[in-house]
């Protein structure tokens, strides 16, 4: 039976009212800004560690494999970043003779923001600009360090190395990556890290941002080799 | 008249859900209310795009046609188009989400409860448009 005009333009009304009580929900929902959390001692699920065991770079023939035990906020690893790494990289690294290994090792009680950081750094791998958030991160321009919250200068990161941003946001709201990250960190010390930043190199650890360089490298390579390398 | 009034209340409902899936996929929702901690399995899936649109982005246009039909029904119940417009369009998205609910159980093995929610709504949908016929029109007020 039709219903008369009078019920049909209730029926609108109706519906009209909840179309904006929805829109007004969902609209809520989407200006809202959660604060980004990632949790400390994550529980670490299978997925977090099969098939991934680490950030690399480099060849996977070279001769020597470093794995790197760091923490974004540390500033001996920034420091380290900054002095050392960009030669290892250049003469070593894309030259085939070292493959470097990324593992999060972040000192979170001491770093407020080095989950943060270890974490926007593994949402820029699920869009394949790991190393280039690596980058940025290091980088500490501006220093992220000293700010209340750093979660806008990992976002103007992300920007600048070319992420997709909703993606991004996303992700670092998701946390997704915390599991992986508390493996990470659980494996540096199962090895017996005693500090970042912290190095293993043929199944020895190195301490300190003085302990591994370009000429330790090199040496270590000639050894290798057998002579010096070129 | 009223299986058409249930048909715009359900598009409006699977309109809703889409665009909140969507918004989510965008990344201007931080969590999605989920439960069963499958909506994100589901969401980042490489099942959850279908011929390289966003399957949330799909159910977004097809729920606002739903919706624009089912009113246009209600405004034109003398008309035998719409009926049978909304019929074939409702059975498409209820097989369409009977086919992504197979995949969620057997293929990517997550739950999402919100895909699940706009999978019972299609179908609601379908069922409504099955019971629709041609009236007559309404007496002018």
């Amino acid at each position: 039976m039709a219903a008369p005009a009078g019920g049909l333009n209730r029926f609108y009304l109706i519906l009209g009212g909840l179309a904006v009580a929805g829109a007004v929900v969902l609209g809520a929902l989407a200006l809202r800004k959660p604060p980004v959390s990632i949790p400390a001692n994550a529980m670490v699920q299978v997925s977090d560690t099969s098939g991934f065991h680490g950030y690399y770079l480099g060849s996977d023939s070279a001769p020597i494999t470093v794995t790197e035990y760091a923490d974004y906020q540390c500033p001996a690893c920034q420091e380290w970043y900054t002095v050392q790494f960009p030669t290892i990289e250049e003469r070593l690294i894309q030259t085939g003779k070292v493959r470097w290994r990324y593992r999060d090792f972040p000192l979170d009680q001491l770093h407020p923001h080095a989950l943060i950081a270890a974490h926007a750094a593994a949402c820029a791998d699920e869009q394949g600009k790991y190393w280039e958030m690596n980058h940025k991160i290091y980088s500490w321009e501006p220093r992220w360090p000293e700010q209340r919250d750093a979660i806008g200068t990992f976002s103007d990161y992300a920007k600048a190395v070319g992420l997709d941003l909703p993606k991004y946001g996303a992700c670092m709201q998701s946390a997704r990556y915390a599991g992986r990250i508390q493996a990470s960190k659980s494996e540096g010390m199962a090895a017996g890290v005693p500090s970042t930043p912290t190095f293993l190199i043929n199944g020895q650890l190195y301490s300190g941002g003085r302990s591994v360089h370009y000429d330790m490298l090199k040496a270590m390579l000639d050894s290798l080799a057998g002579g010096p390398a070129r | 008249m009223r299986t058409r009034m249930a048909a715009a209340l359900l598009s409006l409902a699977g309109l809703f859900v889409s665009l909140y899936l969507y918004l989510y996929k965008l990344g201007y929702i931080g969590t999605l209310a989920c439960g069963t901690g499958g909506c994100e399995t589901v969401q980042f899936s490489t099942y959850s795009r279908f011929l390289g649109i966003d399957v949330p982005l799909l159910g977004l246009i097809g729920y606002t046609i739903l919706l624009g039909l089912s009113v246009l029904a209600l405004q034109q119940p003398g008309r035998v188009r719409w009926p049978g417009l909304l019929r074939l369009l409702a059975g498409g998205a209820a097989a369409f989400s009977i086919y992504l609910t197979y995949l969620e159980l057997f293929v990517i093995h997550a739950i999402c409860r919100w895909c699940v929610g706009s999978a019972v709504i299609a179908l609601l949908l379908f069922i409504a448009t099955l019971f629709m016929r041609v009236e007559a029109a309404p007496p002018p007020a």
